[in-house]
């Protein structure tokens, strides 16, 4: 047991440092001179997310978490602690977990050949843009519910149904979907995991605006849609052991510790500018007490995840702990987003472009100071981050069932 | 000790309720917000025509003479209905200066705000402030008979709509002294007034409004020149209690929609009402909402009463209002799973709306130690 860091990792530090420096840039910034936010166009949204994506993919660094034969890189935990890290410090564009965090790992455990080398490549070369067809209307929490369903025709399956909360399927270019195979036994033993081409008649993608005023998730509806029968992944029916393989993937990434790092000293900047009775809002001792039990509670989690990621790298696959990450992560995350807001006062209230446009860098004139720009969105925002990826309530009874044996 | 509403406040509930339910349902009210106008200048028609743009004023001055319970039903009610109109702004804030500034003042304007004619707006916070009622920067000069004004006031809540603004400005004194605060009324389009107007995230407007070298009449003062502290200090903490009424409104909505919604979503094969962790959840809404009801009649009922016990019901109202409305509002989303976070159902905005109450003249921790200090 140590924390040290030894002399390779720092220059490891510094080589990454160098290297995020030199290759990121915010997308748009130096580009187009977008003054209306409607004027951003899907496309280039989607180019703009997809920039640094690209970058990585060039470099060879783009998927830590896959086994090196698959364009994985051979990076011990404590490298990927570092990367993860220096991408948080520099505010690098979020990647698109789809591919690379939910559907990769599961392709390598239980694709077939000919699916590595398509899905795979596809989605390192961020050709192919994944999306995640899991929630139903009938079926959030109780996943296994779900109703949309493929029948087995000749060479194909024919797939009716409706998807909810599929985020980012705008953008998609394919879709990884639960459906229903069969209603005998349990719901969840008729259940397969099936790879939907988004360009196949029949499916429609209805967005879906949220209280944060952006575009993120949406409705797909699949009416007598044709998928291949060789992209079903796995035996048909063992759906349900691919999805909770992938949930389980989905819990880990989903802590974020170092991005919530940033966004604690983030905070503490903008409370350090704002002031309160003639004195800056950090020296004020309720908030300032607020903020640092904040941070140690970030600072348990950390050490955590790194407890979690120490096993992992010894081979024992995240287990129904990785229920605690996903629970304090967000539940972290939500209280940063709840103080930043607490933080700016007055300019709470002005609401001027949806976030997901900010992110990608207009240049819309702003009201009040620079920090508070879509802070107040990015609260509402963050609500959901308790809702999804199974709500914090069922990760709780994960770990009541898996964990305590009650 | 009697907390049941008189014959005539039950009168009073039953009109603003039928006026709601015949002009603001959800989609009116969607379809209002993206209007131009960002309001309905045909709905605050219909209010001065309710006589409900008279509520606080003195027959006198051509008002319906009730109290802060009367206003208390009217802000309780729009709360319920997510009212974009500025009537707490209008009436109760500008209405509350009002009420207290000259014969010759009340004459000129009182009649103006009754009729619908005018809709008015504080314009009091400065980007330096925060909520410290003192922290004045913006600057009027007296030269003979005029005053000059110059500064900024920041995000001043239904401005674009307004005619007319009340504007404290210093004219003595420091940053952060309470004595030397002047309140002048101001017309909007007066020479050197310039807003930048916006939409806010709760479906209001608001506006950025500079004053550069505006000439203001003194008989255009309220009050005494440099005393206006302790009135601006009592003319919020009415807009307080009324902003509490409004959320305790929103509040009931947003506790009825969530134990509807768990009684008939099915999962599990069961409505997840059935689970006790959600029940408990809901329980505790519901105790918070009946904390914060409790905590609105008081301070209602504590408006008239001596400064330091006013301003104590005041504080400790808007800290159990504030917690509240975190909790409620944040526990309504998460119950309403992903629908609670659409922009298509009504709970979101009621979230949003909660959200925005609680910084609005203050949130719980300034309010805690203003309570500490008047204990």
């Amino acid at each position: 047991m140590d924390l040290e860091f030894t002399k390779s990792d720092q220059e490891f530090r510094e080589e990454v440092r160098q290297f995020i420096a030199n290759n990121f840039s915010q997308p748009n910034a130096s580009g187009q001179n977008i003054e209306k936010y409607h004027e951003v166009t899907s496309d280039q949204m989607k180019e703009g997310i997809l920039e640094w994506h690209k970058t990585l993919y060039k470099k060879g660094w783009l998927a830590p978490h896959w086994p090196e034969e698959y364009g994985g890189v051979d990076w011990s935990i404590t490298q990927r602690y570092i990367w993860d890290q220096e991408c948080a410090n520099a505010g690098t564009t979020p990647l698109i977990p789809f591919g690379l965090t939910m559907l990769g790992p599961v392709i390598i455990a239980y694709g077939n050949d000919h699916q590595k080398d398509w899905v795979l490549k596809g989605i390192l070369s961020g050709e192919d843009w994944w999306c995640q067809g899991y929630s139903e209307p009938g079926a959030g929490s109780d996943l296994a519910s779900l109703r949309t369903k493929a029948e087995k025709v000749g060479d194909h399956y024919i797939v009716n149904g409706h998807k909810i909360w599929t985020t980012l399927a705008q953008y998609a270019d394919w879709m990884f979907c639960l459906v229903r195979t069969s209603s005998d036994g349990k719901p969840q033993e008729g259940i397969s995991f099936l790879l939907i081409d988004m360009k196949t008649p029949g499916i429609d993608v209805k967005p879906i605006i949220t209280v944060d005023g952006g575009h993120e998730v949406n409705e797909v509806f699949l009416e007598d849609v044709k998928v291949p029968v060789e992209n079903l992944v796995g035996e048909e029916n063992m759906g349900w052991t691919i999805a909770k393989f992938l949930l389980g993937n989905e819990r880990t990434g989903i802590a974020g510790v170092a991005r919530s790092k940033k966004a604690i000293s983030r905070l503490k900047e903008i409370a350090n500018a704002e002031y309160n009775d003639g004195k800056p809002l950090m020296v004020d001792p309720s908030f300032n007490q607020k903020v640092t039990e904040l941070e140690v509670e970030l600072t348990a989690l950390e050490y955590t995840e790194l407890r979690t990621l120490a096993k992992e790298s010894k081979g024992e696959g995240p287990g129904a702990e990785s229920s605690i990450l996903k629970i304090k992560g967000t539940e972290i995350q939500q209280k940063i987003s709840e103080l930043t807001l607490e933080a700016i006062g007055n300019y709470a209230s002005p609401y001027l472009t949806p976030l997901s446009v900010r992110s990608f860098g207009s240049n819309y004139p702003e009201v009040g100071p620079d920090y508070s720009q879509g802070v107040a969105q990015n609260y509402f925002g963050m609500r959901k981050t308790s809702i999804y990826g199974g709500s914090n309530e069922i990760q709780r009874n994960i770990i009541a069932k898996m964990v305590l044996g009650l | 000790m009697d907390f049941s509403f008189s014959e005539e406040q039950t009168l009073l509930r039953n009109t603003i309720q039928s006026f709601l339910q015949d002009n603001y349902d959800f989609d009116s009210r969607k379809a209002i917000i993206q209007s131009e106008d960002g309001m309905s200048k045909e709905n605050w028609q219909q209010l001065a025509e309710l006589g409900l743009l008279g509520v606080p004023f003195s027959e006198a001055d051509g008002g319906l003479d009730f109290g802060p319970v009367e206003t208390m039903i009217v802000a309780e009610e729009f709360g319920k209905g997510l009212v974009i109109e500025p009537y707490i702004q209008t009436v109760v804030t500008c209405g509350g200066f009002l009420r207290r500034a000259s014969e010759s003042q009340r004459q000129e304007h009182l009649s103006k705000i009754i009729s619908g004619e005018e809709i008015w707006a504080f314009a009091h916070a400065e980007p330096q402030g925060r909520f410290n009622l003192s922290d004045i920067k913006v600057n009027a000069s007296k030269n003979n008979d005029e005053y000059s004004l110059n500064g900024h006031k920041c995000v001043v809540s239904g401005a674009p709509w307004a005619q007319k603004l009340i504007v404290s400005a210093r004219t003595s004194g420091d940053q952060s002294d309470k004595d030397g605060i002047s309140l002048f009324i101001v017309d909007k389009s007066a020479e050197g007034v310039s807003l930048r107007d916006y939409k806010t995230v709760d479906g209001s407007m608001a506006s950025e409004v500079t004053f550069e070298n505006v000439k203001i009449d003194s008989s255009s003062i309220i009050g005494e020149e440099g005393k206006a502290y302790d009135l601006i200090e009592l003319v919020v903490d009415e807009t307080i209690a009324a902003l509490c009424a409004e959320a305790i409104g929103a509040m009931s909505v947003l506790n009825d929609a969530t134990v509807e919604y768990c009684k008939t979503r099915k999962q599990f094969g069961q409505p997840i009402g059935k689970f006790q962790v959600l029940q408990h959840r809901m329980v505790d809404m519901f105790m918070q909402y009946e904390q914060s009801v409790s905590m609105t009649y008081m301070v209602n009922l504590k408006l008239s009463e001596d400064e330091l016990e006013r301003r104590k019901a005041a504080s400790g109202a808007k800290v159990q209002i504030c917690n509240a409305s975190k909790f409620i509002g944040q526990s309504a989303v998460q119950l309403h799973g992903g629908m609670g976070m659409t922009d298509e159902l009504n709970v979101g905005h009621y979230f949003k709306r909660l959200a925005m109450i609680e910084t609005q003249f203050g949130n719980a921790d300034h309010h805690l130690k203003k309570y500490s200090s008047a204990s």
